[in-house]
């Protein structure tokens, strides 16, 4: 019987009969039809069951030898991509920026200091709204938002964290979904000051001694100049007492408290720092597109934020930085696919948690848990 | 107009109740938040409209319209549980033992998986409802009660105090709460886990494909996205009753479907998805487990 649940034919069988009611009968023979062809190709190759066989195992190239050139080359090739690229691919560029800064700061929270953080876009839209609101409104510049957006987001992450963190594991988590679902909600309704679900139109990019830098060319600097700090500073950070505490914490939080770690206090500052990256990748996306709206900033992105940190290695910076890359590029690359590039990514994502269920360069820790 | 409000709370309330079921239920076995169990309702509702809509071509809907639904409901809660079956099987079981957070994207990608899936097979636009219920219904201490009202209303009790029985008395249920207190010992004793959380899953998804199909019935259109929104209300509904605990996820439902309905009533409606997570926000921070929720002292 287990024999038989396991051979293509039955497993291909059991998809067309799912597929069936979703469409008619020649789409589900059709679908049986590839699904039994692959799977037996599968068998043929592997001879061991076909669902533990589709990739084998993905094995990284040992990078440790190489680690010196790596880290040379990459710069050196990021820095001459304006020089060659059509702006399209540097606008891809520039998402996996801004997105990278997300991942980051979401890393600090979850991977780092182990609190399942789910609203975590909320602090985006703070950073965007913020810039959106004092450059439309009040005519301020882009230097002086930059720290305000990211020094109001740090402050609002704070402010939620002090009566959530009372809360352990998944209550935190879905507090902070509910937090994320207000700030969509308020963006949404409060017309007066974010013109509701129209958002917010002609917001300037920032410009350096009169040159503008809104072309993609000199904009992709910025962010990438940002997104090299922000790695600089979290690694820093994450290496100092206060990252050795947040780690702790996430290991142990009894025994972090039992060796004298002040847990609130460390917590409090983990959500602080990690939305204040949030905040600034916030002001970035709003002076990339010139206009922000309450549909930039659902749960979905919170997701997909969390996607990236945990495909690219729980409590890794280099992992989240991995993670933005595939999950951005990902559906640019799957855009041949057109239609079927959200679904492509949907089964992509439930493979690679299989194959790599520490994500893709592994996470800081074997015990990573929240 | 309270009394009005009221009935209409408890109607929402309800079916949150029913979806609630399915993630407390999982959650109290592998501590596993399942996102995608907000689509399996929707696949729910989808399967009925389909299933409703071959039924009214061949007529049977005009002429016996009670047989119709009901088999319209069995039929969705059987491949609603084949799916919630398969998608344990394909993305959870492999991920038993890996770090806490896999399971939680693993369900995200299903979710995505789900909803693009839906959205290409059957379009991106609205679908009606085939059956048109009219509002006749009787009158309660001054309150109009649609018969569609009375009938969901009393299938989520129904449905909520067999699930009770279902897990007070029978074998399975036992082995239900053994493996929810203790996975590894449950597993000891000689109980087939495995067949344990598979049998979570498939109820679970029945659960969810019956207030999927009742949904569509109550508001008559369905979208594609629409489990997003009642998954995280369901699943807010079971944090708000204590997750893992069967009653407080009923309790947790009808609180959530009350505060909505009197909060747009009396306060605004644009903020209607706002008060659930306000009174969360509130409950949670009085008692930390939710409502029914058990305190347990964490071990050293």
């Amino acid at each position: 019987m287990r024999r038989f649940a396991n051979s293509p034919l039955f497993i291909a069988l059991w998809a067309a009969l799912l597929f069936l009611p979703f469409r008619d009968l020649r789409s589900a023979g059709i679908l049986f039809a590839l699904l039994f062809a692959f799977l037996s190709l599968m068998f043929v190759i592997k001879k061991v069951k076909p669902l533990s066989c589709l990739p084998v195992r993905l094995r990284l190239p040992d990078m440790a030898g190489h680690r010196n050139i790596l880290l040379l080359c990459v710069p050196i090739l990021f820095f001459t991509f304006p020089f060659f690229m059509q702006n399209y691919y540097l606008d891809v560029l520039i998402m996996f920026g801004i997105y990278a800064l997300l991942a980051m700061g979401l890393n600090i929270i979850v991977g780092t200091t182990g609190l399942l953080h789910l609203g975590f876009v909320a602090f985006y839209a703070i950073g965007a709204y913020t810039y959106a609101i004092l450059n439309t409104r009040f005519g301020l510049g882009f230097w002086i938002c930059l720290p305000v957006s990211a020094m109001l987001s740090a402050v609002a992450g704070a402010l939620l964290a002090a009566p959530a963190l009372r809360l352990k594991g998944d209550y935190l988590a879905i507090v902070t979904l509910g937090f994320g679902e207000i700030m969509h909600i308020t963006l949404n309704n409060m017309s007066r000051l974010t013109n509701g679900p129209n958002g917010i139109i002609g917001i300037e990019p920032p410009s350096v001694f009169g040159v503008s830098l809104g072309r993609p060319d000199r904009y992709y600097y910025l962010v990438w100049a940002a997104v090299l700090l922000a790695c600089f500073v979290i690694r820093r950070v994450t290496g100092s007492r206060i990252g050795l505490a947040w780690l702790a914490i996430r290991d142990d939080e009894i025994a972090a408290s039992t060796m004298g770690i002040n847990a609130m206090k460390y917590k409090l500052l983990a959500c602080a720092s990690g939305s204040f990256w949030a905040g600034l990748a916030g002001i970035f996306f709003a002076a990339k597109m010139r206009f922000v709206s309450p549909e930039s900033f659902t749960f979905m992105e919170s997701a997909l934020v969390l996607c990236m940190i945990i495909l690219g290695g729980l409590g890794n910076t280099y992992g989240a930085i991995m993670g933005a890359f595939i999950l951005v590029l990902l559906p640019e690359v799957l855009r041949e696919f057109q239609i079927y590039r959200m679904l492509v990514l949907g089964v992509g994502i439930v493979l690679i948690m299989i194959y790599r269920p520490y994500g893709i360069l592994g996470g800081g820790s074997e015990s990573a848990r929240t | 107009m309270l009394l009005q409000q009221l009935i209409n709370g408890l109607t929402v309330g309800a079916v949150y109740a029913v979806i609630a079921l399915g993630y407390t239920m999982v959650y109290g076995i592998l501590e596993l938040i399942n996102f995608a169990h907000g689509e399996i309702y929707m696949l729910g509702a989808y399967l009925g409209i389909i299933f409703l809509g071959i039924f009214t071509s061949m007529g049977l809907t005009a002429s016996h319209p009670v047989p119709a639904l009901f088999l319209t409901i069995v039929l969705s809660t059987l491949f609603c549980s084949a799916y919630g079956y398969t998608m344990e099987k394909a993305a959870y079981k492999p991920l038993r033992h890996a770090p806490r957070l896999s399971p939680l994207i693993s369900a995200i990608g299903i979710s995505i998986f789900l909803q693009n899936f839906v959205m290409l097979t059957q379009g991106a636009t609205d679908r009606v409802f085939p059956y048109r219920f009219g509002a006749s219904g009787f009158h309660f201490l001054d309150v109009n009660v649609t018969w569609l009202q009375a009938s969901i209303i009393l299938v989520s009790a129904a449905l909520m105090f067999s699930l009770h029985l279902f897990i007070m008395k029978t074998r399975l249920g036992k082995a239900m709460r053994a493996s929810a207190q203790d996975l590894t010992m449950a597993s000891l004793v000689g109980i087939n886990v495995d067949n344990v959380i598979s049998a979570t899953f498939v109820i679970g998804a029945g659960l969810a494909a019956v207030a999927g199909v009742m949904v569509a019935a109550y508001y008559g259109v369905v979208n594609y996205f629409v489990g997003y929104i009642a998954g995280v209300k369901a699943f807010t509904a079971a944090v708000l009753g204590g997750i893992g605990s069967v009653p407080g996820a009923m309790l947790g439902g009808i609180i959530l479907g009350l505060v909505e309905s009197l909060g747009s009533a009396y306060i605004s409606s644009e903020y209607k998805d706002v008060y659930a997570f306000i009174i969360l926000i509130i409950i949670l921070l009085v008692r930390p487990s939710g409502i029914l929720g058990k305190h347990t002292e964490e071990k050293v």
